[in-house]
């Protein structure tokens, strides 16, 4: 979902101490075991991300042509608000469908790397780690490690109250976006643009991130007037493999 | 089925499965060390491509709109203002579009 929260320090913070193995054990016996109310109030201050992007959302996807059902089951499968807006937007500019799946599992393909720093702190067996796993998102997951450590009952907190808002203000968004008449009258063209725009913010603090986003543009200008709608956009997936670069 | 709702079903099983990769896959493994840098950048780089194509692409094209400048607009706002909510930028975007497309 939105990465612009103050939580996104954490995360990189997270990632670097996650994978170098050097998640440090804050003193447990100093604190109480955390539980999942901590997370949803944690998770309480956020709640206006969710709600008004989950709203336009809905909006953009009806007034696309997306559907509110479509919408509103996706924002329940998928919860991650990117990579549905992602989808939603390569098809409405007549990008194939292989195009507009391909820039959403682009997008979600770092939950792969998140899911695995939290594997070994998911409880039950796994019917139960595949269901609870589905409320790992940016925020959940940021929130989870701001002690230091990985707290599952945060993460489940936190992720159910955002999941809650998220599909409840999806499906308000296409009750909306079913009135607008002509969306592109309205700059919701560009609106989408600017929404990507806000999103990669908290991405491209690093000089590496920078490059790879400005390779990523490249990529596209060249590649629209030559590849049908869609091609440039999964083509430019491929910037990010300066970052296998030493 | 429609395109939609084809796209929904993908993204939907390919999203949970990433998001069960660690807790059910892997267990107490990690990704591969060589491949996490590449990993973190693919989300940046998509929204690059994303923000190129909502601003310039038209179809197969490059066209120079009104869309430019409300883009543009919102990513000062972004630079100016650090704090600028992702729904503040949006409506800066959609203003400055909108308002130039009645002229």
């Amino acid at each position: 979902m939105r990465p612009d929260a103050p939580e996104t320090t954490i995360l990189i913070v997270g990632f670097s101490q996650a994978f170098a193995g050097t998640v440090a054990g804050v003193s447990a016996d100093a604190r109480r075991e955390p539980r999942f109310r901590d997370g949803v109030r944690a998770a309480l201050p956020l709640v206006p991300g969710p709600l008004f992007f989950g709203i336009s959302f809905g909006v953009l996807a009806e007034a696309s042509g997306f559907g509110a059902a479509a919408a509103v089951v996706m924002s329940a499968t998928t919860f991650a608000g990117s990579a549905q807006f992602a989808a939603v937007s390569v098809l409405d500019s007549g990008g194939t469908l292989a195009a507009a799946t391909a820039a959403a599992i682009f997008l979600n393909a770092r939950y792969a790397a998140m899911s695995v720093t939290v594997a070994s702190i998911v409880p039950g067996w796994w019917p139960r780690r595949l269901a609870s796993s589905q409320l790992i998102v940016d925020e959940s997951w940021a929130l989870s490690g701001r002690s230091g450590r990985f707290e599952w009952p945060v993460l489940a907190g936190a992720g159910l109250l955002l999941y809650v808002f998220w599909v409840a203000s999806t499906a308000l968004g296409t009750v909306i976006g079913g009135l607008l008449r002509n969306p592109d009258a309205l700059g919701l063209d560009a609106a989408f643009a600017a929404l990507f725009l806000a999103l990669a913010v908290p991405y491209v603090r690093s000089r590496r991130a920078l490059q790879a986003a400005a390779l990523a543009v490249a990529i596209t200008l060249v590649l629209t007037p030559l590849t049908p709608t869609g091609v440039p956009i999964v083509a430019a997936a491929s910037a990010c493999l300066i970052g296998l670069k030493r | 089925m429609s395109d939609a709702w084809i796209v929904v079903a993908a993204v939907g099983v390919a999203t949970v499965l990433f998001k069960a990769a660690g807790p059910v896959f892997l267990g107490r493994r990690a990704l591969p060390p060589r491949i996490q840098p590449a990993v973190e950048l693919l989300a940046p780089v998509m929204l690059a491509a994303l923000v190129t194509t909502q601003t310039f692409g038209e179809g197969d094209e490059i066209a120079v709109d009104a869309r430019v400048p409300g883009v543009a607009a919102a990513a000062l706002a972004l630079a100016v203002w650090r704090r600028v909510p992702v729904v503040g930028a949006m409506a800066i975007a959609a203003l400055v579009t909108g308002l130039l497309r009645l002229l």
